[in-house]
């Protein structure tokens, strides 16, 4: 009967004890302990939570990337076609200027040879009238060195007036 | 021979109690309470008888011829004055006496283990069976003045659970201390062996039992797990610091289950009473039902009570009993065999340690779960 008799020692003793371990526990182990682990629960959830965010928002610049990137071939599309339609253009229109502007200096340089053969004529015709002049006087000096081959033109001449 | 007799006899209950043990492990836990009703009658027969037998061979002392298993092993499951180191080397420990006169501490070591008495300041004491008698003027022991004489005194039990609590406070205070130190990162070292058995005892005890109010209860659900554990633990120590039967003591576990038993009933809510006082039964059977409601308040820790000393105390009883074959049979031949059972026995009581501080403490989430369910 002994053994399933408590003794009044140790009942206090362990009551004691208990409650003096249960208060140490729960103010310097189980607080800390039990909030620490909550505490990384909570965080460990939040970083799932916030990678699955991640995820998601990758996601969503991966598709906007690919739409960017479309877009901008298309922009890019856009301009080399516009860019090639405007060299033509460009090009279309030096050659016309080019031609306006050939036959312009043809047509200049034309007058301008034109001009140039007139002057030149000019000057030939004064040249040959000089020319003529001198050779004349020459060949009237010649024929006039005596006297009288001159009184014999005199005389031709004055018939000439005469015949006038 | 009668020492054979006595073996035959503890070999018998041996079995009754390892039956009851295996039976205990296989039971479904809503069944506990009404087996452990029914191991209470064998277990204190068990110990009646096991009294009745020391006291027979009381008188035949220390005797080297004789050899009697019962005496040393109820010396073990019992509390002493003295806690045995080797050989008859004994740490004294104090006593603290209540009397009617006042407080009277000494230590036991001048009892010399019980060869002496000890002239107190307002008694004569006198060690006795290990227990503390006053001792009259004429040398007789007085037994109406050792009934008024209280024993406070810091036994074997009481200083071995010093021991435990002191080894818990250690352990967990620097657990605490290195969550405050590693904050947010993973468990190392005994943080890592402790994390697991805190989250089991939250996770598996206290949610599914209690529902979501678990957080208020969870203190005392871990310190009554690990309080338990600890002490099952040392006890299954065979020298210094371990070796007390603790927690197989019926004190310790009536504290344990008197806890229990306030905590429950102190959070129980309007729908726990209503349950007790006024069932959902004919009116007419109120004068069975309330009574038996009432029975159940006290049952269900009583349960517990027993339960915790029974299964401690049975391991004990019969890892010393396998070891005393030895000395029952007073040849090394048989040490083998009785070394190759005591190390299975061993084992399986190191799973018992476990098993019935998981029991204990789910059990009183179960009953505080009952009391402060709300229905709807």
């Amino acid at each position: 009967m002994e053994l399933v008799t408590p003794s009044i020692g140790l009942v206090f003793w362990t009551s004691l004890a208990f409650i003096c371990l249960l208060i140490l526990l729960r103010k310097f182990a189980w607080k800390p302990i039990l909030g620490a682990i909550h505490e990384r629960e909570q965080s460990i959830d939040e970083a799932l939570n916030k990678a699955e965010l991640a995820k998601q928002e990758m996601a969503r610049l991966t598709s906007q990337n690919q739409d960017l990137m479309q877009q901008a071939r298309a922009e890019r599309d856009e301009i080399l076609k516009e860019a090639k339609t405007l060299k033509d253009s460009i090009l279309n229109d030096a050659k016309k200027q080019a031609q306006v502007e050939g036959a312009k200096l043809i047509e200049k340089a034309k007058i301008e040879i034109e001009n140039q053969k007139k002057a030149a004529l000019a000057e030939v015709k004064d040249q040959v009238s000089t020319l003529s002049l001198e050779i004349a006087e020459r060949v009237l000096r010649t024929q006039l060195d005596d006297k009288t081959k001159q009184e014999a033109l005199v005389a031709n001449l004055l018939k000439d007036v005469e015949l006038n | 021979m009668d020492c054979n007799r006595v073996f035959v006899s503890k070999v018998k209950r041996l079995t009754i109690v390892f039956t009851l043990l295996i039976a205990f492990l296989s039971i479904k836990i809503d069944t506990f309470a009404q087996v452990d009703s029914a191991v209470v009658p064998v277990d204190s027969a068990v110990a009646e008888s096991a009294q009745a037998v020391s006291g027979e061979h009381g008188e035949a002392g220390h005797g080297k011829e004789k050899f009697e298993p019962t005496k040393v092993i109820m010396e073990h499951i019992a509390d002493s004055h003295m806690w045995h180191l080797w050989g008859h080397t004994s740490l004294p420990l104090p006593v603290i006496l209540y009397t009617p006169n006042g407080l009277e501490v000494f230590s036991s070591g001048n009892f010399h283990h019980g060869e002496h008495d000890y002239n107190g300041k307002y008694n004569n004491y006198r060690l006795e069976e290990d227990h503390i008698k006053v001792v009259a003027a004429d040398g007789k022991v007085d037994e109406e003045a050792s009934k008024a004489v209280l024993d406070f005194s810091i036994t074997k039990n009481v200083a071995a659970m010093f021991v435990a609590i002191l080894v818990i406070l250690i352990v967990f205070i620097s657990v605490a201390g290195a969550y405050k130190k590693r904050a947010g990162k993973a468990p190392r070292g005994l943080q890592s062996f402790i994390e697991p058995v805190v989250l089991f005892v939250r996770d598996d005890i206290a949610k599914p039992n209690i529902g979501h109010k678990y957080a208020k209860f969870m203190p005392y659900l871990l310190t009554t797990f690990f309080f338990i554990l600890f002490n099952n633990l040392f006890g299954l120590i065979p020298i210094f610091p371990g070796g007390a039967n603790v927690t197989g003591n019926i004190a310790l576990t009536f504290v344990m289950a008197l806890g229990t038993l306030i905590i429950v009933n102190i959070n129980g809510n309007k729908y726990y009473w209503k349950h007790i006082f006024r069932p959902d039964v004919p009116f007419w059977l109120y004068p069975i039902m309330i009574p038996v409601e009432l029975i159940g308040i006290i049952s269900k820790p009583f349960a517990l009570m027993v339960r915790l000393f029974a299964n401690i105390t049975a391991g004990h009883i019969i890892v010393l009993s396998l070891i005393s074959l030895i000395f029952i049979f007073e040849t090394l031949a048989i040490a083998p065999v009785s070394v190759a059972f005591v190390l299975f026995m061993d084992v399986l009581e190191l799973l018992v340690a476990f098993l019935q501080a998981f029991i204990f403490t789910l059990l009183t989430a179960l009953f505080i779960g009952m009391a402060v369910e709300e229905h709807h």
